[in-house]
């Protein structure tokens, strides 16, 4: 039946497709996570007030994020292209769609860490200093696990991001399904390929938006 | 255990400097509980977090528990502040942690092991009546019960100074009164130094043995609770003793008053210490042979002893009354006769 209904898709192909999307997610939502974390922890330690409050330190961390988070994703794949090839030495595959990705949405993750991070009571902060705890203490015992539910939200809403970005990079002959509607669908006029191809990334984005909220709602005691 | 030295915090904000306290002299003995009191914005909350170093002076020196709290910086500050614990008005608990897990929280920073943390955190729950409630998380507590686990979180590293910073303000009056209940305990118990800040003169009376008052980062009075109570000096004080005397009806109550008993002497009685307990009233009306009516009452029971005012209506021949007038004087009780204004 549905080889009546998609005659021109070639299963084994779409399959390959989907993982490499998502190895393509995974792998870049983690490093996403784990990079964006680390900024935005930065951009709100250095703000006003808080324990490293530092202006220059603060522009100069904020002003990157704006710079690569303004960027378009496919014009910062083409300027990646060098960075790429030397880190690298291709620019086709999976593995080479990576640093663009991961370039591209963890500055945006970023800018959802700060706002989680700004959402904890300041009162929790000042009493774990009042108890003497070192700035690390703070950071892994206070900032990260109560702004937790609203970290993994933002990874959630990232990594749906990703999934649209590896499309992108797809175009460019990263592979994965973006790749196998634009190549096969589009190019060769097949529209049951492009329509089969945009089913799959619906059920991934779907699955990642459910895994998200579930361990969002997990983790939030409040 | 505490000492102030021309203490002074002024802030730079754009709009020029904000003097939040103002040289500021203050001696804070073991063992105490002393009571700092004044408005919102009086630079109570400096004060206290300039006690644990929250905050830094600007001028003078603040010496807490034999470390100069005011330079000491580092890891030196952070293991002072192990024995200068602080809780707070909105309880800032975890809320990712249990209740258990809460108060573990500052173990972890002192770095004690596992199983001795357990073991402190059992008998900790226990002296603040929370068993049974230690694996609920904050949100599933009362605000009464959310502070007790503050206060058990507090003494977990076994203090030398406790710090409250308006502990009671958030709660209600039942539960305020259960908190401090359990304050004037655990200040006995474990001979605990508190200092706390506050704007209800009813915590004040309630628990402290002294006082200070604060207005616009100054301190304008201090001395023995009983002492501010019976002669307050300052305008500010005297608002603060009216809001537990109740004595500060307005002028057209008096006035009611005055009509409504139109025969006699309105008397005003205000009693401090121990002649509260003193039965003056049946003496009056056994010796003088006069009628005597109580208008209005309000005493108060202290730390250092009751304290309160009367408001009472002296009634017979002239000359009777007068003869009473002049024993209430010789009875050292503050009399003060209310006329028509």
């Amino acid at each position: 039946m549905l080889n009546q209904l998609f005659p021109n898709v070639d299963w084994p192909d779409m399959w390959q497709a989907t993982y490499d999307t998502i190895y393509m997610t995974a792998i870049s939502t983690v490093a996403t996570f784990i990079i964006g974390l680390a900024i935005g922890l930065l951009l709100f330690l250095t703000s006003p007030h808080q324990i490293w409050a530092n202006k220059v330190a603060n522009f100069i961390t904020g002003s990157l994020v704006n710079i690569f988070r303004s960027i378009p994703f496919i014009v910062l794949i083409i300027l990646l292209i060098p960075f790429t090839k030397f880190l690298l030495g291709t620019i086709r595959g999976v593995n080479a769609a990576l640093p663009a990705l991961i370039i591209g949405a963890a500055p945006f993750y970023a800018r959802l860490v700060l706002i989680a991070l700004r959402e904890i009571d300041k009162g929790v902060i000042e009493a774990a200093r009042s108890m003497g705890a070192k700035t690390s203490t703070i950071i892994w015992k206070v900032l990260i696990p109560e702004s937790l539910p609203a970290l993994f939200s933002g990874i959630t809403v990232t990594a749906v991001m990703l999934v649209g970005y590896t499309a992108m990079a797809g175009v460019i002959g990263a592979g994965g399904l973006g790749n196998l509607a634009f190549i096969d669908g589009f190019q060769r006029s097949r529209d049951d390929v492009t329509l089969m191809a945009t089913i799959v990334i619906l059920i991934v984005v779907f699955v990642i938006q459910f895994i998200g909220d579930l361990i969002t709602s997990k983790t939030d005691k409040r | 255990m505490i000492q102030l030295k021309n203490v002074s915090k002024i802030y730079r904000t754009k709009n020029g400097e904000i003097s939040a306290v103002n040289d500021v002299n203050l001696s804070i003995n073991k063992g105490e509980i002393f009571g700092i009191i004044g408005y919102s914005g009086a630079g109570k909350s400096t004060l206290i977090r300039l006690l644990n170093g929250l905050e830094k002076p600007t001028d003078g020196t603040v010496e807490v528990n034999g470390q100069l709290i005011s330079s000491i910086t580092g890891n030196k500050l952070r293991v002072a502040r192990q024995k200068i614990s602080m809780i707070f008005q909105h309880f800032n608990l975890l809320w990712s942690r249990t209740v258990a897990d809460n108060i573990a929280f500052p173990l972890e920073i002192a770095g004690i092991a596992k199983t001795e943390r357990d073991k402190k955190v059992k008998e900790l729950i226990d002296l603040v009546g929370l068993s049974g409630r230690e694996n609920a998380y904050p949100s599933q507590l009362s605000g009464g019960q959310k502070q007790r686990v503050g206060i058990a979180r507090a003494l977990a590293n076994n203090p030398e100074v406790l710090l409250c910073d308006e502990a009671t303000s958030a709660l209600d009056p039942e539960t305020t009164d259960s908190i401090l209940e359990l304050l004037l305990d655990i200040n006995k118990r474990l001979g605990l130094t508190i200092v706390l800040i506050t704007h209800e003169m009813h915590v004040i009376k309630k628990i402290c043995n002294r006082v200070a008052v604060m207005e616009a980062g100054r301190v304008v009075e201090q001395g023995e609770v009983l002492q501010v109570f019976q002669n307050p000096q300052a305008d500010i004080t005297k608002n603060f003793v009216h809001q537990i005397t109740g004595s500060k009806e307005s002028q057209g109550s008096i006035e009611q008053i005055l009509i409504n008993y139109p025969t006699g002497r309105i008397v005003k009685l205000t009693f401090v210490g121990q002649k509260t307990e003193q039965p003056v009233i049946s003496k009056l009306i056994k010796q003088f042979n006069v009628e005597v009516n109580i208008v209005h009452g309000n005493i108060s029971q202290t730390t250092s002893g009751p304290y309160g005012t009367l408001l009472i209506q002296i009634d017979g021949d002239a000359q009777n009354v007068q003869n009473a007038l002049a024993f209430l004087e010789t009875n050292e009780i503050q009399t003060e006769v209310i006329e028509h204004a």
